[in-house]
């Protein structure tokens, strides 16, 4: 069991990568929210599976307080970039 | 057998994972790029979460993900709403071969009504 | 009203994410909850009583299956598009009617279209909700709409109206 967990792991840390990338590649900015705001959902899953693996509660916790924070940093990015507009 | 199906429910999990990810890489405009990484990395993380409660079952854990399902659900898809509206109204464009646009008289019609809001308090 | 309702979902939430009975957690907890009820108590929605008709639960029971449903297969259909080598989009803003009357109601609404195939809520406006679809199929308003909303719009009405 514990291998197959370990490459659940390792795939979960590519795929954070390939969201990495967009980040530094994205041409525009709101490609670089998306992907940013794609890499607080995976990183509940990355918390979700190292729960299972270490048999602790207490990191499925830091899990839902990233959900929330991710969204709250979100929210706020998402409106500072639509006030941009109405300012000019 | 729990152990069995948790780890199924886990890889299919992130099978989607990685088909949000290939879309956040491929698509060609933000919009798109959102909606094929909102969606697929969602259900992904529903499936990772989902393979966790069945492992463990009505214990502190298995809750802990059932409930952090709904909070998942409510928080991506607002995000995704929200980034979209915000890129709209920035002024990125869309795709050069996008077929219709019907929210674009909408967000003119908008900001003729900032501007003219605007002009007596700057005169 | 209003603020004892928040209090006591407030109350609910908290004890299902510690998980424990102390006295020590129960007080935290009602204070938290409190200082919340007080300060967003105004935004709670409006016509919260109709969480005590039994039968809404049965048609959201019913609702949420469909709802999975039309989740997985918004999935395989992701999927096929990406894994397609010609990438075969025809992405497009449409305008479609809503034919649902308040908040909540609407808040689904958008979340679920948001979670279906190829279609994501850019706004709401008035009576109008903008939508970006990934695979325009059709320029007819009425087809469309129908094929957009019309599979949760009956449900969702007997949900929260």
């Amino acid at each position: 069991m514990s291998p197959l967990i370990n490459f659940f792991l390792y795939a979960l840390i590519a795929m954070c990568f390939m969201c990495l990338y967009r980040v530094i590649k994205g041409p525009t900015i709101a490609d670089r929210m998306v992907g940013i705001d794609i890499l607080g959902i995976l990183v509940v899953g990355i918390t979700a599976i190292i729960a299972m693996k270490t048999n602790r509660m207490f990191i499925l916790d830091i899990g839902i307080a990233w959900i929330i924070l991710s969204f709250i940093g979100t929210l706020t990015l998402a409106k500072y970039l639509g006030r941009n507009k109405l300012n000019e | 057998m729990s152990e069995t199906i948790s780890l199924i429910l886990i890889s299919i999990g992130i099978l989607f994972d990685l088909l949000g990810c290939l879309g956040l890489l491929r698509f060609p405009d933000v919009y798109n790029r959102l909606q094929s990484a909102t969606k697929c990395v969602t259900l992904g993380t529903w499936c990772i979460l989902l393979g966790v409660f069945v492992r463990f079952g009505f214990t502190e854990i298995g809750l802990k993900a059932l409930i952090s399902i709904p909070l998942l659900f409510l928080a991506s898809t607002v995000a995704a709403h929200s980034l979209a509206r915000a890129a709209y109204h920035y002024g990125f464009p869309m795709w050069k071969k996008s077929v219709a646009d019907d929210y674009k008289e909408q967000v003119q019609k908008e900001e003729k009504i900032a501007k003219s809001f605007e002009k007596p308090a700057g005169s | 009203m209003r603020y004892i309702a928040l209090f006591i979902v407030l109350m609910l939430i908290w004890l299902l994410f510690t998980f424990s009975l102390d006295a020590g957690n129960l007080i935290v907890g009602a204070v938290c909850a409190a200082i919340s009820a007080a300060i967003f108590g105004g935004y709670y929605p409006r016509g919260s009583r109709m969480f005590f008709h039994p039968h809404r639960y049965f048609w959201a029971v019913i609702y949420l299956f469909i709802f999975l449903w039309e989740c997985i297969k918004a999935n395989f259909d992701v999927a096929y598009r990406v894994l397609h080598p010609g990438l075969p989009i025809k992405p497009g803003i449409v305008k479609v009617k809503l034919n649902v009357k308040g908040e909540m109601a609407r808040t689904m609404l958008a979340n679920s279209i948001t979670m279906t195939p190829g279609t994501i809520t850019i706004d709401i406006i008035d009576d109008y909700i903008y939508i970006h679809w990934i695979y325009v199929s059709s320029h007819d308003a009425e087809l469309y709409s129908k094929k957009i909303c019309g599979r949760f719009e009956k449900y969702i009405r007997r949900i929260f109206e």
